[in-house]
């Protein structure tokens, strides 16, 4: 059960380009055709499925406060957090070289399909990001984590996907001449955004959100949030 | 422009706007969009990018004879992260609370395209100071962009600037309020930031013709 919210949450609720906006210059650059968007979201999938569970070992064995444990007892108070983005970033392109080496080798028709996305995808923010969010989520388990990379490559792969659809049929109509090209494409995606956030309180039934309707609550009126907290009291009691 | 000759100021001039790292160069978004809640957070997220930036050209284009062109997006990625990292423990250290807002979105400048495109479109080909004004004008470009959305997404979603009150109170309804104006939550949310975007995009192609697409 944990496995498949974390799959649901990490694919449509915390989506990383509609959510968070990682991985948006890629996603505006090359989502003029579907095929490429095609192609570049599965290089993403493939790479943070890789990338995200490697990281979660380096920063469960080496980084955490206290990781270095197994070292011996003198290590374990040593806190090696501080080099988590130099660590991460490394581990990412050098998997993402090893990646395009081993593609190459062994299926050069992926290689032709991926090949030119996999430099490209070093310097993705979505790849770096999905690697802090998992280490600022804590996430528990190598199993977890593994889920959670997978899972954010396919929302993301989602994204670019209908991005790229959107995008080769607007060309058809009447924009007007400013807006063409990126600024529309910027609009359709928040609204697309505001789309997804629809998603946002199927897991939790609302709770999770709550926090966040806390501020907009504050400047509302007295009464108006007065009448909020009786309707989050009887929530609770409903369940 | 006395210090500057008139090409110097041009770099530094250029990416203000006609060649806008966000609104034309199409770099740097992700970071843009997703801490532009408030104008606080804009502000030193800009400062940020401002000094990874223009150190980092400088590090680069000095760099730029003794790098392997193989291997050269890692030596980048490392001088970036350095950079960061400096930046982050900063932060921490001084403005803990605001470190918590800005959460990844420190670590992700390493990632920021702006500064993987500007190292490889500009500190690889020239000397040291022309490499530091480009840096400091692109990022000032991107500061532009975010302080902007960060004007209205704050003044309009919350009524206030840098967190105080400017349009009167909404719970005691003075200001504003008494003539019965509301704050539009939606603006604090994040979606609105990529309509803010694409507004300014749209109100600077209609403003010049040159740059709009077919």
């Amino acid at each position: 059960m944990e496995h498949i919210e974390l799959f649901f949450k990490s694919i449509f609720i915390d989506n990383m380009v509609f959510a968070t906006f990682l991985g948006m210059c890629s996603y505006l650059a090359v989502s003029k055709k579907v095929s490429t968007a095609v192609g570049l979201g599965a290089a993403v999938i493939f790479v943070l499925a890789i990338t995200v569970p490697l990281n979660w070992l380096l920063d469960q064995y080496l980084l955490q406060p206290g990781a270095l444990s197994w070292l011996g007892e003198e290590y374990a108070d040593y806190d090696l957090s501080f080099l988590s983005f130099i660590m991460f970033i490394a581990t990412i392109a050098t998997m993402v070289q090893l990646v395009e080496i081993v593609v190459e080798k062994f299926s050069p028709s992926l290689y032709n399909s991926l090949g030119i996305f996999l430099p490209l995808i070093a310097v993705n923010c979505a790849i770096l990001g999905g690697s802090l969010f998992m280490q600022s989520r804590e996430i528990a388990t190598l199993g977890l984590a593994l889920n959670y990379g997978v899972g954010s490559g396919i929302g993301w792969f989602l994204a670019i996907l209908a991005i790229a659809a959107i995008r080769e049929k607007i060309r058809y109509s009447n924009v007007p001449p400013a807006l063409r090209g990126l600024g529309i494409t910027f609009i359709i995606t928040g609204l697309m955004a505001i789309g997804f956030m629809s998603f946002g309180g199927m897991l939790t039934g609302g709770e999770e959100e709550a926090p966040k309707e806390e501020k907009t609550a504050k400047v509302e009126s007295k009464d108006s949030t007065k009448e909020d907290k009786v309707l989050a009291n009887n929530i609770k009691v409903t369940e | 422009m006395g210090l500057l000759s008139k090409k110097d100021g041009k770099l530094i001039l250029d990416p203000l706007a006609d060649n806008n790292p966000i609104t034309i160069q199409v770099l740097g978004i992700c970071s843009a969009l997703a801490i532009t809640a408030e104008l606080e957070a804009s502000i030193v997220m800009s400062i940020s990018v401002l000094f990874v930036l223009g150190i980092g050209n400088v590090v680069i284009s000095l760099m730029r004879n003794i790098i392997p062109s193989k291997i050269r997006i890692i030596v980048q990625l490392i001088v970036v992260a350095t950079l960061v990292i400096i930046v982050d423990l900063v932060l921490k250290a001084f403005a803990y609370e605001l470190s918590k807002t800005l959460s990844v979105f420190v670590g992700l400048i390493i990632t920021n395209c702006i500064i993987m495109g500007r190292f490889e479109a500009f500190a690889l080909g020239n000397g040291p100071w022309r490499s530091f004004l480009d840096g400091i004008g692109n990022a000032l470009g991107y500061a532009v962009i975010l302080i902007i959305v960060g004007f209205f997404r704050e003044l309009l979603g919350s009524g206030t600037l840098l967190g105080i009150p400017v349009l009167g109170d909404p719970i005691e309804k003075t200001g504003l309020y008494s003539i019965g104006y509301e704050n539009n939550g939606f603006m604090l949310l994040s979606p609105m930031a990529l309509i803010v975007v694409g507004i300014i995009i749209w109100v600077q192609r209609s403003r010049n013709k040159a740059l709009v697409e077919d």
